[in-house]
């Protein structure tokens, strides 16, 4: 094989295989530093793991609506973050009236006004998801792959600062919800926040739901035939259109739910840009897990979410570097430009590199 | 007579929702700062004409002009007309609930800013008190009517007396938005003496068109359609038939003049308008670089800001004479780097750094590429803004002194000097750019564009070709990047965000990708237009967004299209050439 390999090997390629090495002894030199000057402690890193995990539930949920609208349309809806901002935009006077009437105040009304803020965001992000189908995708079906793409940049700055213009430019927060502070405790001193746990739990049932959706209906059985090849399924009767919009409804809802469950989380508040960062952190999810698989966002949408809580703390610091914590985006964005670079069919996706990506 | 309800309602319905969101955004309260012609008429306490109140009657009328266009050839004038008035009464019912919802329950504001006191006041035309709300709403409703009509009724007439009508309203539309630029030249023909005070008076009043003028450039513009065809066929004739030496003479002479018009131009506009001048050409220029990669090599970099922050961080910290300069840092002593040495450092750094960000993504396709150079933009944004690098480039405070750069002893300070330096650099990119279109790598790179299996299967390098257009699309950037650094006098990581790779990328879509006078008129009126017009910069990204979604929907080919990508997105091959320029004229 050696001779066969080097004779192959062209320039971009070592190029390749010295940076993946160089970033694989960063990576192991940073970690080794850090746990050997015992920075932090135990509880700090599984503070860091479950805020991780939480914010990484909520990148997988929109993940969802990547993956499912790629997996049939091999298209990426760069305007799926915007969608996810509309919900969470939207809910949050929703959730300021019933803030007012008091509804949050006791753990039965609130579970109550939590469930109605995520039907109500998921309805919201749901019919704009439909609506940019309809009039920015459907009519461009089938024309060069880059021209899609235009589109979906075009519609999510058009979706961004119309939001702007109709509810304004400042950030609006989530009120408290009484029901959701505090902790749980698991041992002496560690305990874990109590919303994140719940934000875990709605995420998780979420995408079981969906997942029996894609599994074990008709409707997913026709989403996946049609994501296995158009014609075919066109030809076994299945309306192909309707599908495509069912699946645009889906992805659209989780997004809208998200958008509900990253407010109750995430104290900064929502404003119109919120969705910018969060949409092209749950692509690189997506990728990571697998673009076209329902577990493999999950999957990915998890370990983004760690990777960008305990990087920052666990490599960069290791390696010296000032402010670790601002770089928290770098790890994100580094990490879907590797995923891209070295593994664009993700961790359980198939070898679909030649014809996808 | 016949009535299609079905059309009627569905053009209704979309008129309506038109007039709905530009008032829901708030466009049409800002925009009605914006006077077209001033003291027009006044009808009780509201004023004619504004933007806003444009805005508020063009929808319908657009409306009015669509169906009755789509209805008088089959069922007749008539049916056209009284379509187009059902359309106009559709149309109005959203707005006519609109104000008596926005004047009863004045909570909504809570939710939608728009929706308050200023916009009741300008939509129902000054009766915004409660009781009064619904005579407002009527005084609305009829002149939306009125509009659809007037657009009816002008669709149904002979077309060349429907071209000198619309010609007419959007030549005073459009001087009546630019008035201000109009304001600006003339204050410089007066400091010259070209031009009288009073002459300018009888034009305008407090930089916006009066009626008489308006009126004049109403019945000019009117005219210009009946009288143009008498004067332009006899020159296109001659030029037609003229010999081929002649024609290249006539062709240099053109050019000739062009060149004049382009070097006094920061002469004949003033200091503000050269300020505008050299951001469109700084854009230019990053336009003509991006559309290598984009344009001629189908490769979508989303990631553009890169070389930009590159080439500003390169000169900032040559020049700088603050704490981070390379004077401060090292024994270089100050102003040791002129621009001679500036231009090409940065250059090369740009493409330095072009190279280096191309390697990895290479073996991407399509939307892959586009993610991934997004998220390089990313990175190198966070960074630059990022207390890692503080000590090397400034952190959040950036860099600051720049000085000025000197061009053979001279500081250039003003605009209008370093108007020259855009230009030159512009037209310096522009050879490069259409020698490159006509190389062997320029149809390498189309090769690629179009299929790169098949190129790669005709013994093209497309590693090679590609990292090409990569390095050669950076150069352009950093060159754009070091002129800003200059031109700004600081270095500021605020500067560079995904927005300016967003600007670029829509600059060479409207205009037409690979089309070199498309990029340029797309960076006049995508970057021009929001520095002069203050209105349309907090709707700029509005109005990008819709402009990207309708071009592709509409007219993936740009504004201006280069031949070669019309044909390939209009899939018309096997047509001959002169059969798809026929097809690129819109329809009337």
């Amino acid at each position: 094989m050696g001779r066969d390999f080097l004779k192959r090997l062209n320039w971009v390629d070592a190029v390749l295989y010295v940076l993946r090495i160089v970033i694989i002894i960063a990576v192991i030199y940073g970690s080794y530093n850090t746990i050997m000057a015992g920075k932090y402690s135990s509880e700090q890193w599984v503070g860091l793991i479950m805020s991780g995990l939480a914010q990484g539930s909520i990148y997988a949920l929109i993940a969802l609506g990547y993956t499912l609208v790629y997996g049939i349309l091999l298209m990426i809806n760069f305007a799926h973050g915007e969608i996810f901002m509309a919900g969470a935009f939207t809910a949050v006077f929703a959730a300021e009236g019933l803030a007012r009437a008091g509804w949050l105040e006791t753990p039965f009304l609130a579970t109550i006004s939590i469930l109605l803020l995520v039907l109500l965001a998921a309805s919201v992000s749901m019919m704009l998801a439909v609506i940019l189908e309809r009039v920015a995708y459907r009519p461009l079906r089938g024309s060069p792959r880059l021209v899609p793409l235009i589109t979906a940049i075009g519609a999510s700055f058009f979706l961004q600062y119309t939001f702007k213009g109709l509810y304004g430019s400042g950030f609006k927060s989530y009120p408290l919800v009484p029901m959701l502070q505090g902790g749980i405790p698991i041992t002496a001193n560690i305990s874990i926040p109590r919303v994140q746990v719940v934000v875990l739990v709605l995420a998780i049932v979420l995408m079981a739901g969906l997942y029996f959706l894609v599994e074990k209906t008709k409707i997913g059985k026709a989403m996946r035939a049609v994501s296995e090849n158009k014609e075919v399924a066109r030809l076994m009767g299945i309306n192909i259109d309707r599908v495509i919009v069912f699946t645009f409804m889906i992805g659209g809802a989780l997004a809208g739910a998200a958008g509900v469950i990253n407010g109750l989380y995430r104290p900064q508040g929502v404003n119109f840009f919120m969705g910018f960062f969060p949409g092209i952190k749950a692509f690189t999810a997506a990728v990571l897990g697998g673009i076209g698989s329902v577990p493999g966002a999950l999957i990915g949408g998890l370990l983004l979410g760690v990777f960008e809580s305990i990087g920052p703390n666990l490599v960069l610091d290791g390696l010296g570097i000032r402010g670790a914590n601002q770089l928290k985006d770098v790890i994100a964005f580094s990490l879907l430009v590797l995923v891209l670079i070295f593994r664009p069919q993700g961790i359980i996706g198939e070898k679909l590199a030649e014809k996808k990506a | 007579m016949k009535l299609n309800f079905n059309t009627i309602l569905r053009v209704g319905a979309l008129t309506g929702f038109a007039i709905f969101y530009l008032a829901m955004v708030g466009m049409v309260e800002t925009f009605n700062e914006r006077e077209i012609i001033r003291d027009l008429l006044e009808i009780g306490n509201i004023e004619l004409l504004t933007l806003g109140q444009v805005l508020m009657i063009l929808p319908s009328m657009i409306g009015g002009y669509f169906i009755s266009r789509r209805i008088t050839p089959a069922d007749g004038a008539l049916s056209g007309i009284i379509s187009g008035v059902l359309v106009g009464v559709i149309s109005a019912i959203p707005m006519v609930i609109l104000i008596m919802a926005g004047t009863t329950f004045p909570n909504i504001r809570d939710m939608f800013v728009s929706v308050n006191p200023t916009l009741m006041e300008v939509l129902s035309l000054g009766f915004s008190r409660q009781d009064a709300a619904f005579t407002g709403a009527m005084i609305l409703a009829a002149i939306m009517i009125f509009s659809a009509l007037d657009g009816a009724i002008v669709a149904v007439l002979p077309q060349i007396w429907r071209r000198a009508i619309i010609n007419s309203a959007g030549w005073v539309l459009g001087i009546g938005v630019m008035s201000e630029l109009l304001n600006q030249i003339f204050s410089t023909f007066r400091d010259y003496g070209w031009i009288e005070r009073d002459t300018v008076r009888l034009m305008l009043q407090s930089g916006t068109v009066k009626p008489a003028f308006a009126g004049f450039i109403a019945i000019v513009a009117f005219l210009w359609p009946l009288v143009i065809p008498y004067i332009r066929t006899p020159i296109q004739e001659r030029y037609q038939t003229a010999t081929p030496a002649a024609k290249t003479t006539t062709n240099y002479v053109g050019y000739a003049l062009l060149m004049i018009l382009l070097l006094g131009l920061p002469w004949l506009v003033g200091r503000f308008l050269s300020d505008v001048l050299v951001t469109i050409s700084l854009y230019v220029l990053m336009g003509l670089g991006l559309n290598i990669a984009v344009g001629m090599a189908g490769l979508l970099d989303l990631g553009y800001l890169t070389n930009f922050a590159v080439g500003a961080y390169v000169t900032g910290l040559l020049v700088s004479t603050g704490p981070q300069g390379i004077a401060a840092t090292t024994a270089v002593p100050e102003g040791f780097f002129n621009l001679w040495m500036l231009i090409p450092i940065s250059l090369l750094s740009a493409m330095l750094t072009g190279f280096v960000f191309a390697l990895p993504v290479l073996r991407m396709r399509g939307d892959y590429l586009a993610i991934a150079t997004l998220g390089f933009g990313e990175i190198i944004a966070k960074l630059a803004l990022s207390d890692a690098l503080k000590p090397y480039i400034g952190g959040a405070q950036g860099i600051l002194f720049v000085p000025k750069p000197v061009f053979f002893g001279i500081e250039l300070t003003n605009p209008e000097q370093l108007y020259y330096v855009g230009l030159a650099a512009c037209l310096f990119m522009l050879y490069v750019t259409t020698r490159l279109f006509n190389s062997r790598t320029g149809r390498q790179w189309g090769a690629i564009r179009e299929d790169e299996d098949v190129a790669a299967a005709m013994g093209i390098d497309t590693t090679r070709t590609k990292v090409i257009a990569f390095t050669l699309s950076a150069a352009a950037g950093g060159l754009a990047g070091a002129l800003f650094a200059t031109k700004v006098g600081t270095v500021f990581p605020n500067s560079f965000t995904v927005i300016v790779s967003i600007n670029v990328l829509s600059l060479i879509i409207v205009g037409g990708m690979g089309s070199i006078p498309g990029i340029i008129v797309g960076a006049a009126a995508l970057v021009g237009l929001p520095e002069i017009l203050r209105e349309f910069a907090e709707f700029r990204f509005l109005i990008y967004g819709a402009l990207l979604v309708t071009m592709m929907l509409t007219r993936p080919e740009g504004l201006w299209p280069s031949e070669a990508r019309r044909r390939e997105l209009r899939g018309d091959d096997d047509e001959p050439p002169i059969e798809s320029t026929t097809t690129a004229v819109p329809a009337d």
